[in-house]
């Protein structure tokens, strides 16, 4: 609209000219509409500012409502066993878009004839299948058809927020190291834009390993940059020779001898059951039952990256 | 040639009237000229209804977050040397014979101290957030609202507050696609967010443990709403906590908050610089 009201009297004079447009765009700044964004194409490099992904400790279940029953998986769980060759390219769970460590790249899919949206995809990375959220209302598949690592995913506009929910996928690690969740999970996933910052919320139910829902968030900013998106193939190398001299090798702790249940406790001073998660420790008034035994680890002396403190 | 002045003028004058109407559900009351009626104030706009009683869901940063951690511990934070050696210094006893013992309760850290929210419209446009935690109240100030002079700084800091409102429908590309005729899934209304800006605060922590910020951290949040088929509401609150004077790069996080019946549960504890 600058552009035309300008050009009418571009043989005006040129002061005059710079004077209309910075009127112009003085009235619209103060008066433009505040409407939220709804494209959501581009790479996204997400903050990585929360304790989403990661944990210096095996066994740290901290802020997981999880059921018994995913307890007990959780700590029989040995990282190691993500080092046999046939497990080394298996794929995180959905939740896996919140907690690990790549960008975003979000493109739409359109109808190649009307060129209106099909679908959402997020790419794919090296251990994460792609999502392609399905806006055109297609059946979600039977309970019985086969589950994949992606899962099959939907989605539709509440206002201007990308809503979209996953069935259909398989079990898997849903932090690295950490909790599990089973294949009758869903997870429901919110897309809000503000600016060039995306805040994706992530809900994750589970009638097998969680008690409650498990929410998550995480934030990420738009990118020019395509080599923020570094997609690396995964191949199969011989990482744990034992695992390979004797294939027949199941990785696992038996139950009560996970060796590392209290290396969180030993070093925080959080009690362990605080460690082991469940859907008490979520809500603030768990922090009355922790009041009286705890006590702030020493400081920390050796500060690095993940360094912790000190005993 | 003399024929610019009266048509720029007029053109000028019908975009400024065709624009400033939409903005008027962010202006509070008052009787425009010409006999309009009033816009909506703030409060009738609102394109989500935030009142009521969340309680925070504490799903990450648990370790710094439900407990005090270690003096030093500031995963997660890029601070700048000078930040670090305020943080090094922490002493909670200090900040208690200081009287400040709310350091770690302003607006910057105060959505992510676990504890309860209890939302509630003050005037028609002022939003009053009241935390059980630190028993502390932020004012979300909507429309013209200026911070009067020499006003002090303190925890909570001055808010300046405004709904994005949701589009009547989104772009067609972006639309979903008709599969058959009339079996496309409805954009379902709603949406909205609300955008606050903070600052004029008193200088506190991000942590409890004494990671700082300065007086002139500027807070800007994004509130979004998420009804779910089942009943329950979830609020996420996105956060940008830019302080270059500690800070080497902004700090984003997005608390959590799951909507109450009722305030049963609510419970208020006064600020501890300590626990």
């Amino acid at each position: 609209m600058l552009v035309a009201v300008v050009t009418v009297f571009r043989k005006g004079d040129a002061v005059r000219r710079i004077g209309l447009a910075a009127f112009i765009v003085a009235v619209m700044l103060p008066a433009a509409p505040v409407f939220a964004q709804v494209d959501l194409t581009g790479t996204w490099v997400r903050s990585s500012q929360s304790d989403n992904g990661n944990s210096p400790f095996q066994n740290d279940l901290m802020g997981i409502p999880l059921s018994a029953d995913g307890r007990a998986k959780a700590l029989s769980y040995d990282i190691a066993s993500l080092s046999a060759t046939e497990r080394q390219c298996q794929m995180y769970p959905p939740i896996y878009a919140i907690t690990g460590p790549f960008p975003l790249q979000i493109s739409i899919v359109q109808d190649p004839v009307t060129t209106r949206l099909l679908g959402w995809n997020i790419a794919g990375w090296g251990d994460r299948d792609g999502t392609m959220i399905w806006m055109d209302g297609r059946p979600r598949p039977s309970q019985y058809a086969p589950h994949s690592h992606g899962g099959f995913t939907s989605g539709e506009w509440q206002g201007d927020t990308l809503t979209a929910v996953t069935t259909h996928f398989k079990m898997g690690d849903i932090k690295r190291h950490r909790a599990f969740s089973s294949d009758r999970a869903t997870m429901t996933y919110r897309f809000n834009r503000h600016g060039d910052i995306l805040t994706v919320t992530g809900i994750l139910e589970d009638p097998v390993y969680l008690a409650e829902p498990y929410v998550l968030t995480e934030i990420f900013r738009l990118t020019t940059n395509p080599n923020n998106f570094p997609l690396t193939a995964c191949e199969p190398i011989e990482e744990l020779p034992r695992l390979h001299e004797n294939p027949a090798l199941v990785l696992h702790y038996l139950p009560g001898k996970q060796p590392f249940v209290n290396e969180a406790t030993q070093r925080l001073n959080i009690p362990i059951e605080a460690v082991q998660g469940g859907p008490e420790t979520i809500y603030p008034e768990y922090r009355k039952k922790l009041k009286d035994k705890y006590v702030p680890p020493p400081p920390v002396v050796n500060r690095g990256r993940g360094a912790q403190p000190q005993q | 040639m003399s024929r610019a002045p009266i048509p720029i003028a007029a053109i000028a004058g019908l975009i400024a009237l065709g624009l400033t109407g939409r903005v008027d559900a962010q202006r509070g009351g008052g009787q425009r000229g010409g006999g309009q009626p009033a816009p909506p104030a703030p409060r009738a706009a609102a394109p989500i209804d935030l009142t009521g009683y969340w309680v925070s869901i504490v799903t990450q940063d648990w370790r710094w977050r439900m407990v005090t951690p270690a003096k030093g511990d500031f995963q997660g934070f890029q601070l700048t040397p000078e930040a670090v050696k305020i943080a090094d210094a922490w002493d909670p006893a200090k900040d208690e014979a200081a009287g400040e013992q709310c350091r770690s309760y302003g607006a910057p850290g105060l959505m992510s101290v676990p504890g309860r929210l209890h939302i509630t419209w003050q005037d028609d446009n002022t939003l009053k957030i009241e935390t059980d935690a630190g028993t502390q109240t932020r004012l979300f100030h909507f429309g013209d609202y200026t911070t009067p002079a020499n006003t002090p700084r303190t925890w909570q800091g001055v808010s300046l507050a405004q709904w994005q409102m949701p589009r009547g429908n989104v772009p067609l590309v972006f639309r979903p696609a008709d599969r058959t005729a009339g079996d496309a899934p409805p954009v379902r209304p709603g949406g909205g967010s609300l955008r606050v800006v903070t600052n004029n605060l008193r200088p506190g922590y991000l942590r409890k443990n004494g990671i700082p910020y300065g007086q002139n951290v500027v807070l800007t949040e994004h509130w979004d709403l998420y009804k779910r088929p089942n009943g329950e509401e979830w609020l996420t609150i996105t956060q940008q906590i830019e302080d270059p004077e500690n800070l080497r790069t902004a700090k984003l996080i997005a608390p959590l908050f799951k909507k109450e019946a009722n305030g049963a549960k609510w419970d208020p504890t006064p600020c501890s610089s300590r626990w």
